[in-house]
């Protein structure tokens, strides 16, 4: 057993408004400044819908995360027969500027100098890049609320699978839906990024798995770029380096939430400790597909178990830490409860961020006849709900329905039984077959309610405390240091 | 893990500092957006080297009940985004002039060295240097000039105009003041001190739901966004929570989880839909067809068919249910619903005060009761008897009312309902009504409830012997019937209507309607809205937390009103201030009514023989100006400064013999109101004050009319003028002079349309560079806007910029108007006040129907004193009047101790020999709102609830006992939002832990509505309701396309596609703000697109981001398309609100000029019936009611642009 510790995410979708303010608070505090005009460490995806980059979970296309060589070993998609070190000055697997989108500004000066004329003057879109006038066809957010449908929500890279007719079908009024997708960078624990470095520039923080990029020696080889599923890496145009989500760890060092949590106005984020067997990774890893949830689970350890505290305080993690493990409210939602589910698990990445998958509103009913809608639940029902289980599954994981089912189910158990309990228009004794055929009891649901319904800042980010005097105090003396704080960076070194 | 080794070492770490570096900053300063958004958000914004760097939400609210989810974070997109502003390209850095204009001026100043009036009079008196700048206006040609400059020609202006035409010529338009309401204040405190006019805009931007002021007198009263939570059965209706209450929308999510079912009613899978059990995707605009089943089911199985016993309670004491109602004999022998039966019209109580305004009720044992709480009772000598108790206001005996008659036992007579979906006109519908015979002063007549009418009226039969069908769809508002309207099935309409009952009986109410533009931007929007309303009083789901109608559209709350109000009206220095209805303003005033036809096409009523009933809507304009209805400025057709001089010079010695004076002249027509010839000249409005808005591109429905007929500058109208040969009060000119307006000055912040159109931009401060108060109805805490930075380059706080034109004006004034003088002001009868009991019945004196008598058949007029020479030391001082009394909706409270006491402790002004608070800075407004207002300070909320039960004779001080000692000071809340306290001023209660839930304190202190009846409506007995046949909930069909005629000079021809234009509230902007910047325009498409459906995009041969050009008889637009299967056929959204700033080609359509904005395919439609006053609820409040300027009835054609010319 080798326990690692590793500050961990649940997003709630059904919470989520897709009002994008986390993609925003993000953007403002990290990349605000040329060469990261395009870069967008969170972003919000509209499902069905192709995301940014453009089709990014093609795999097929891009390369990215793992898969499994003759169904065993694993191995890195993007790693080719000729080896890394060719492809390195020639990848075809990387999104292009098309696949992101040229960024954009705008002839502003134009309304204040324009000379006087015979018709209203215009500020006219120009590239950032070139400074030339330009069309703007695609953008971080393209498809956001379906926009452009036809083109974009219908070719769902998770839609792949469809006939045209199905197709056609999902997008007819009474049918249509879509839930918010929220992204940030996994953390993964096993991460295809720094798996693919060849400067070994990318790592993993030994106190709280926090994956980076090493802006000394990043070489911009770009191999990240490809290797990550989730597109999550950047290459600065200006700086010649690579650039991901940091997890504000600058934030987090001084007991803050990253700025895309703190400024989750849907409250749908929680963040906190999860302890895991790094011995295990490999193993579960290497699953076959359907039973990749349920591995990944498995080797998340229980923070109560006296050898998991043993073996942690064998690798260093500190009495802090763990009692922050105890209080996650990640390890609730994901081991615990059983509600969260990883994105695209068969990218074998590991990914370290999990989602609550929507519950979403009943089909009307189809063709020419008066909307109607399904009648035999009071909340709404999983076999009509407009995104089908099918697709959840293709998102949460890796198309085993059960899991998703399970995780809906309990959601909605939930909502039965605070009904029951608030109003008492519902039958007692359905309520709690509810609950038991969901696998839950009227315990947890209070508790999933609380965490669910009205946590407060400090429910939902349990931060763990990272110390940073003894970091500080490898390089130079504290106290010299507290004395010469911004000063220079070396003005305390020894 | 073999090849993944975590590391620990922090030598190999060292670059970490790279990103520490940059999450490091100088200071936190708690400021918000002072935008036309009611979010109040509370924010950090981070300084660092002396820029704003970012801005982050604060998260410390206080918590209001552990077993509710907190408020943070509140902040959204746009708001998180706002920071760009502040040094980008769009920032509006220094004052800045039109170049035509400048060179005028300074050509002028030479020819008249020692006078700028003059030198002003000589621009805008002669034709061809006033058509040189007009001509020029939005087409380039800015220049850079300096404050003193411009002070120069703004007091010119302002004292040209005043001393020409008169100060009810300048206007002042700034929205919504709630979210900055000292820099509202600044504008329109200056506006009134010069005796100019402040535009409302709550009606104007159709954000005012009329059915409120109709239902509850109230303009509009909500829970804020956490008490959704105790909500078990949400309806959404016409609102995008998600997308425009974003900071909110949490709440509406979690009270799902706590086992609240959600409905969402959108005709596009609007984001709202996201989180719904059921979205039900109903026809744009029809929800009154729906709803009105609704009220049909719930009246069925719940009051017919059965007995709630707790609903029928409900109605009993907190509706006009059991109130009487009057059927008239008509010649056929059938009856017709008419007034309510007043105490007048009965032997034994005709002699009590006001039993004109009294009504009556039956109890079991047949007695005529005479309950309290009436209108009559708030404005009798004898106090006290104005509740809700049900007690004979006689003998104070209780009074088990009849809700309803014997069906069985009682009389059943015929009554004729009037029914607006037939084919080709109006029809009758015959139903059988159980009444009784009452003995009248006049003889016998019959009478039922007004709950036995509202049973008839929702087609519910009474009698067990007769089927009563849900599924005939030829049967008015059954379930089965609304389908045809809605596109929604009956079984959808039925079954809702049930669990939301159910809900209700078993929750005591707790059923909710969050509702929004979606359903309120609609001509008929009040039966939409009464509908609605109707099905949550008959499940007793008002006044209760978790429950009631939470419209959330431009409703911003300013809490501390009663102290605010007179600081940015000036009264207190002098009243009635100028307080003008924008809707009938820019319908008169851009000659929008031109362009109208009759009304009465596109409005069916039950009289067409009513005088308010037919005709245009210009004449019934004039005639509710004529009546003292609305208000109307600019006031006569001459100055009213000139107006009191010559009533002076013709002997009149004091205000009365004055106003008698004036009344004659308006009797003799030798005076006459401006709105009855609105295309003189002389009556024109001259100045226009814009700031904290966009009154030319947002806020201008009709957008391309006011280019044309404000501006005189270029136009992409080409709508007819049709009004000549229907109109019969207005004054008709063949020719007219376009370009009204002399001057158009913009405070802006950002290079926006309005700013781009006017004729001086002057730099105003961001929100992160002033001092200012935020409250909202959201959430129930006060909090501050602060200066995070020094106005930046030669910006100026909006309280700055209107002191300095106060003070330079004055300095000019002490030339030109050193003597105060006199000004006649006229103003409409008031609600709150006892103008509410004036006028019976329609009468008008200027056709001999009754006398002339202000404040009674006409405005009210009244003598005030301008002292121009000083209007800056006023600006600067708390003035007099203050003192003596602070108050709103008819209930005063003394606060003359706490104003000297704040005098010894605060700044002061000394000048003219007196002594005042002083005001001169944006901080010190701040203080002395807070201080006085009873929402901040406890004592005069104690003060307040004493006074209250004067008037109600119930004792409500407990509700202020516990808070007494609070004095809230704008230190307090730059540490931390504080929560308001709960006062009589509004209807909610904050204290022991609750959520603030509209009408609360009604139903719990027995607090009367400020209603006719003192009760929540459902019957609306005046009778312009009777001849609209609005009396009663009722549905009526959306105009159709044909009647709208907006495209009838434009003619679409092949390859285009007529749909219906709407413009809901965006994502990524709000209203236009937000909109142009570039983290905005990056997240969503660069453009402000048309979102069309697939499938109509087909027939056109339009792809998603393809070119497009929209347009009608009002105007153009030129954008991209998105094609969305989201989107219904047959309708088009363009979000509100773009600008035509950004990335606008040239339309092809309009001879290759420039396109427009939105507004440029809307203009504005009243309904007349909006316009009565005098009549209890039927009273004029600024933003309170009024026509509203609605506008989802419009169609445009659109095809594909082709070719891009820049």
């Amino acid at each position: 057993m080798d326990v690692r510790a590793q500050v961990s995410m649940v997003f709630h979708l059904d919470k989520c408004i897709g009002c994008h303010t986390c993609s925003i608070a993000c953007k403002n505090v990290w990349t605000d400044r040329p060469g990261a005009e395009y870069m967008w460490w969170n972003n919000v995806e509209t499902k069905p819908g192709t995301g940014f980059p453009h089709r990014w979970e093609d795999q097929d296309r891009y390369q990215g995360g793992w898969k499994l060589r003759n169904g065993k070993k694993l191995e890195l998609r993007s790693q080719s027969k000729l080896g890394g070190l060719l492809k390195l000055f020639y990848n075809p697997n990387q999104p292009g500027l098309e696949d992101y989108y040229e960024p954009w500004t705008y002839e502003y000066e134009n309304l204040f100098d324009a000379p006087e004329g015979d018709d209203q003057p215009t500020a006219r879109p120009i590239s950032q890049i070139t400074g030339e006038e330009m069309k703007i066809e695609r953008g971080p957010n393209w498809d956001d609320d379906l926009s452009g449908s036809p083109k974009y929500a219908a070719n769902d890279v998770n839609y792949d699978a469809l006939s045209e007719e199905e197709r056609q079908q999902l997008f007819e009024i009474q049918r249509v839906a879509f839930m918010y997708l929220p992204r940030i960078c996994n953390h993964c624990a096993n991460p295809s990024c720094v798996a693919s470095c060849p400067s070994g520039a990318l790592y993993k923080r030994g106190e709280d798995g926090i994956v980076l990029i090493n802006q000394d020696k990043c070489r911009g080889w770009r191999a990240c770029v490809s290797a990550c599923p989730y597109k999550k890496i950047y290459y600065n145009w200006v700086t010649g380096k690579s650039e991901k989500c940091i997890l504000c760890y600058p934030r987090l060092e001084t007991g803050q939430a990253p700025a895309c949590f703190h400024s989750c106005v849907g409250r749908i984020r929680y963040l906190g400790v999860l302890l895991y067997d790094a011995d295990r990774i490999t193993s579960a890893m290497s699953t076959a597909d359907p039973l990749l949830v349920e591995a990944q689970r498995d080797i998340i350890c229980d923070p109560n178990d006296e050898n998991v505290i043993a073996s942690a305080k064998a690798n260093g993690i500190s009495d802090e830490f763990l009692d922050a493990a105890r209080k996650s409210p990640v390890y609730n939602y994901v081991v615990k409860w059983k509600l969260a589910l990883p994105l695209h698990i068969e990218y074998r990445t590991m990914p370290m961020l999990f989602y609550v998958p929507p519950l979403l509103p009943v089909m009307g009913k189809d063709g020419d006849q008066p909307y109607d809608h399904a009648e035999d639940s009071f909340f709404s029902s999983l076999d009509k709900s407009r995104l089908t289980v099918q697709y959840m599954a293709r998102l949460f994981s890796a198309g085993n329905e059960s899991v998703v089912t399970a995780s809906l189910r309990k959601l909605m158990a939930v909502r039965y039984y605070k009904r029951m309990q608030q109003v008492g228009d519902l039958q007692e004794d359905k309520v709690k077959r509810i609950l038991r055929e969901a696998g839950t009891t009227a315990e947890e649901a209070e508790e999933i309610y609380a965490l669910t319904a009205v946590p407060t800042v400090h429910k939902r980010y349990v931060l763990p405390p990272l110390q940073r005097e003894e970091a500080i105090g490898a390089l130079c003396d504290v106290q010299d240091c507290k004395g010469s704080c911004g000063f220079s960076p070396k003005a305390g070194a020894k | 893990m073999s090849w993944i080794t975590d590391l620990f070492d922090p030598k190999q770490r060292e670059w970490e500092d790279f990103y520490r570096n940059r999450w490091s900053y100088d200071k936190i300063i708690r400021s918000t957006h002072g935008v036309n958004c009611t979010g109040g958000c509370s924010w950090n914004i981070y300084v660092k080297n002396g820029i704003v760097t970012w801005e982050m939400q604060a998260l410390d609210y206080p918590i209001i009940d552990k077993d509710i989810p907190p408020y943070e974070p509140r902040g959204c997109q746009r708001g998180i985004s706002y920071s760009w502003y502040i040094y980008s390209p769009i920032r509006v850095k220094y004052p800045y002039v039109r170049g035509a204009l400048i060179d005028l001026w300074r050509e002028a100043k030479v020819k008249f060295p020692d006078d700028p009036v003059a030198a002003w009079n000589s621009i805008v008196s002669d034709p061809a240097s006033r058509t040189r700048f007009h001509q020029a206006r939005g087409k380039g040609g800015f220049r850079r000039f300096s404050w003193d400059e411009a002070l120069e020609i703004l007091a010119a202006a302002n004292i040209h105009t005043v001393m020409k035409h008169g100060p009810d010529r300048l206007i002042g338009f700034s929205p919504i003041p709630a979210m900055s309401m000292v820099s509202y204040a600044a504008g329109a405190r200056f506006m009134q001190l010069m005796g100019g006019v402040a535009l409302s805009f709550y009606d104007w931007y159709c954000d005012l739901p009329p059915a409120s002021p109709e239902i509850w007198g109230e303009q509009t009263d909500v829970a804020e966004s956490a008490d959704w939570f105790h909500s078990n059965f949400i309806a959404v209706v016409g609102s995008n929570v998600l997308m425009t209450r974003t900071p909110d929308a949490h709440f509406l999510v979690e009270a799902r989880h706590r086992g609240a079912k959600v409905v969402v009613f959108s005709p596009d899978f609007a984001m709202v839909s996201k989180v719904s059990d059921e979205w039900v995707p109903i026809h744009q605009g029809q929800d009154a067809a729906f709803w009105m089943s609704v009220g049909h089911t719930i009246l069925r199985e719940n009051y017919v068919e059965r007995h709630v016993p707790s609903f029928v309670d409900y109605q009993k004491q907190f509706t006009d249910g059991p109130i009487l109602v009057e059927l008239r004999k008509q010649a056929d022998g059938t009856f017709a619903a008419s007034q309510y039966l007043r105490a007048s019209r009965i032997a034994e109580t005709k002699d009590t005060a006001n039993s004109d305004w009294k009504f009556l009720m039956l109890d079991a044992q047949g007695r005529l009761c005479l309950p309290q709480g009436t209108m009559g009772h708030r404005w009798q000598e004898k106090k006290g008897q104005w509740n809700l108790k049900l007690e004979d206001e006689r003998d104070g005996s209780a009074i088990d009312p009849l809700l309803m008659l014997d069906a069985e036992k009682d009389e059943s007579i015929t009554v004729m309902l009037p029914e607006f979906t037939a084919e080709g006109g109006d029809a009758w519908v015959k139903t059988s009504v159980p009444a009784r015979k009452v003995k009248t002063v006049d003889g016998d007549t019959y009478v039922t409830t007004a709950f036995e009418l509202l049973i008839a009226r929702y087609g519910v039969v009474r009698k067990s012997t007769q089927s009563n069908p849900y599924d005939d769809p030829e049967r008015a508002y059954t379930p089965a019937w609304q389908e045809k309207f809605t596109g929604v099935s009956g079984d959808v309409a039925l079954r809702f209507a049930r669990e939301w009952a159910l809900t209700a009986e078993k929750s005591g109410g707790k059923c909710s309607v969050i509702i929004g533009a979606g359903a309120n931007h609609w001509y008929h929007n009040n039966l939409i809205y009464r509908s609605i309303i109707s099905s949550l009083m008959l499940v007793g789901a008002v006044g209760k937390n978790g429950a009631g109608l939470n419209h959330y559209v431009g409703q911003e709350k300013l809490v501390p009103q009663t102290s605010w109000a007179p600081i940015a009206f000036g009264t207190d220095w002098s009243a009635p201030p100028r307080l003008q209805n924008t809707p009938s303003f820019h319908y008169v005033n851009s000659d929008q009514w031109r362009y109208d036809r009759k009304f009465e096409e596109i409005c069916p009523v039950a009289d067409r023989k009513h005088s308010m009933a037919h005709g245009h809507t210009i004449d019934r304009q004039i005639q509710a100006v004529r009546a003292g209805w609305l208000p109307s400025y600019p006031q006569f057709t001459e100055s009213s400064l000139n107006v009191a001089k010559e009533i002076r010079a013709e002997g009149a010695t004091d205000e009365q013999s004055m106003i008698a004076k004036v009344v004659e002249r308006l009797k003799q027509r030798k005076l006459k109101f401006a709105v009855e010839d609105p295309d003189s000249p002389s009556s024109f409005p001259r100045v226009f004050y814009i700031w904290r808005g966009n009154a030319l591109m947002s806020s201008a429905k009709g957008h391309e009319y006011f280019l044309k007929h404000y501006l005189g500058t270029h136009t992409n109208l080409i709508a007819k003028e049709q009004a000549k040969e229907l109109v019969e009060e207005v004054t008709w000119h063949d020719k007219i002079e376009t370009g009204k307006l002399d001057l158009i000055v913009d405070l802006n912040y950002r290079m926006d349309t309005s700013a781009l159109y006017s004729d001086i931009v002057l730099p105003a401060a961001t929100y992160y560079e002033k001092n200012d108060l935020n409250s909202t109805d959201m959430h129930s805490f006060i909090h501050p806007l602060q200066a995070a930075v020094p106005a930046c380059w030669e910006s100026k706080s909006d309280w700055d910029i209107f002191r300095e034109v106060a003070r330079v004006t004055s300095k000019l004034a002490e030339r030109y108007l050193p003597n105060p003088v006199e000004d006649i002001v006229t103003a409409p009868l008031a609600h709150d006040t006892p103008a509410e009991i004036a006028q019976p019945s329609v009468k008008d004196w200027s056709k001999g129907e009754c006398d002339a008598i202000p404040g009674k058949t006409m405005p009210v007029i009244k003598v005030v004193k301008r002292d121009y020479k000083n209007v800056f030391n006023r600006f600067i001082s708390l003035g007099p009047n203050f003192r003596n009394g602070l108050g709103m909706h008819g209930l005063q409270f003394d606060v003359a101790d706490h104003y000297d006491a704040y005098m010894e402790n605060n700044p002061t002004e000394k000048w003219g020999g007196g002594e005042y608070p002083s005001l001169r800075e944006d901080l010190l407004v701040c203080e002395a709102i807070l201080h006085f207002a009873p929402e901040t300070n406890g004592e005069l909320a104690y003060r307040a609830y004493k006074a209250e039960a004067i008037k109600t004779g119930v004792d409500h001080t407990h509700a202020a006992e516990k808070t007494r000692s609070v004095r809230i000071t704008f230190d307090d809340i730059a540490a931390q939002p504080r929560r308001i306290l709960t006062t009589p001023f509004w209807t909610g209660v904050t204290s022991d832990n609750r959520t603030y839930s509209a009408y609360c304190q009604n139903v719990e202190g027995l607090i009367p509505w400020r209603t006719l009846s003192g009760r929540q409506h459902y019957y609306l007995d005046h009778e312009s309701y009777i001849a609209y046949g609005e009396h009663l909930p009722t549905y009526k069909p959306r105009p159709a396309r044909e009647i709208l005629g907006d495209l009838e000079m434009s003619r679409p021809a092949g390859g285009t596609l007529v749909l219906n234009y709407l413009t809901p509230h965006g994502k990524w902007s709000i209203h236009s703000t937000y909109g142009d910047t570039l983290r905005m325009r990056t997240l969503s498409r660069g453009h402000d697109p048309i979102w069309i459906n697939d499938k109509d995009a087909l027939l056109l041969g339009i792809e998603d981001n393809d070119w497009v050009e929209i347009f009608n008889d009002h105007g153009v637009v030129c954008t991209c398309a998105n094609v969305s299967a989201r989107i219904p056929r047959g309708m088009c959204f363009i979000y509100h609100s773009p600008e035509r700033t950004l990335g606008i080609p040239k339309s092809p359509e309009r001879g290759n000029k420039r396109a427009g904005g939105h507004n440029s395919l809307t203009r504005a439609r009243l309904k007349p019936l909006f316009m009565i006053g005098g009549y209890g609820q039927f009273t004029y409040a600024f933003n309170y009611w009024g026509p509203q300027g609605v506008n989802r009835d419009t169609f445009v054609a659109v095809k594909k642009l082709d070719k891009i010319v820049w």
